[in-house]
């Protein structure tokens, strides 16, 4: 059952990771010269990483409402699709007010967890990782604001990459399952590599690439080995992937 | 930026991240029937959070070394079916090891 204990058990690796990386940002803001209340305000209200620390470049340097709107906008695209995908995954029936209620948590890492997740997601299961994983990120954002540079560099750099290493967590088993899914990440590992490497598109931005490596990835995934439907839920579906 | 202006940003970033991931799950509340569709929504989330770990895991720690290293031992334990927390608390500490290796060769 995915109840709310477990959604909360399954928010503490998140947790743990949101700490480090909340607490860089913390740290990081406040070195930009921002007032102190307004990483803990961004926090709060954002909760997001990729956003955040946009965020706190665009309003050290002052940028216009516009330019603002239009940055967010871009990294944030990607939420979209996966708002989508998760939408499929929900129980029957769920009512507007706890979907737009989900909304609000549906952060790149949660999302990855939930993806995990064999049943249809319940309102409880989501607000167990999603209260879980709020606490890691806010008190991280508020840890880094007080304790400043205190953390050694050489521990802050090695915590740099625990979120990606959670990733490779997420999408490496599946793949060992289902060679059309591995398929889908070797291609979308070497399309954004191109976008980053060759000159000329490598200016794009990060939000872009991550849309069209996975549109295009998963695409072409879908077209070549399209999902035998026994089912109309997508997570029985899963289990027919070859 | 005055205290005003900081304020007015803020909002306007919580809203553009807030709509992006609620116009979705607000809009789309059956289940899509059309197979092309519905394989594409289970192969997406793969295809995007593989494009946004990759190539920037290499450049996410002090040197691109340790951040190799850091990335083969998640993939090796991630395949072998370790849970999130071992994978990324392994890479940190080779991330962290590998780093010290690093200064002790007069690299970093």
């Amino acid at each position: 059952m995915l109840t709310f204990r477990k959604g909360f058990k399954d928010g503490v690796p998140i947790a743990l990771g949101y700490l480090s990386v909340a607490f860089a940002f913390g740290m990081l803001a406040v070195e930009k010269g921002l007032p102190l209340w307004s990483p803990v305000l961004l926090s709060i209200s954002n909760f997001t990483g990729t956003g955040q620390f946009a965020g706190i470049d665009l309003i050290s340097s002052n940028a216009g409402l516009w330019e603002v709107v239009f940055t967010i906008l871009v990294i944030n695209i990607r939420y979209m699709l996966m708002s989508l995908s998760l939408s499929q995954r929900l129980v029957r029936d769920m009512p507007l007010w706890q979907r737009m209620v989900i909304a609000f948590g549906n952060t790149d890492e949660i999302f990855g967890v939930c993806l995990q997740q064999k049943e249809p997601l319940t309102m409880r299961y989501m607000m167990g990782i999603i209260l879980c994983a709020y606490s890691g990120w806010n008190a991280g954002t508020a840890a880094g604001v007080l304790a400043g540079s205190a953390l050694p560099a050489m521990v802050r750099t090695a915590l740099g990459i625990a979120l990606y290493a959670m990733f490779i967590a997420i999408i490496i088993p599946p793949a060992r399952e289902s060679r059309p899914i591995m398929k889908v990440i070797v291609l979308s590992v070497l399309l954004s590599c191109v976008f980053s490497y060759v000159p000329g598109i490598s200016g794009l931005g990060n939000g872009w690439t991550i849309i069209i490596c996975g549109v295009l990835s998963a695409g072409l995934g879908a077209y070549f080995f399209p999902l035998t439907m026994k089912d109309e839920d997508p997570l029985d579906q899963k289990g027919e992937v070859r | 930026m005055s205290i005003g202006k900081v304020l007015l940003v803020i909002s306007v970033m919580a809203l553009c991240t807030y709509l992006p991931r609620m116009l979705p799950l607000a809009l789309f509340r059956r289940k899509i029937k059309n197979q092309y569709i519905s394989s594409l929504l289970c192969y997406l989330p793969y295809g995007i959070l593989a494009a946004m770990v990759f190539p920037d895991i290499f450049s996410s720690t002090a040197s691109i070394i340790s951040g190799i290293a850091g990335t083969a031992i998640a993939l090796l334990l991630a395949y072998r079916k370790r849970g999130l927390l071992p994978v990324a608390v392994s890479a940190c500490v080779t991330v962290f090891l590998t780093e010290r290796l690093l200064e002790l060769a007069g690299i970093l």
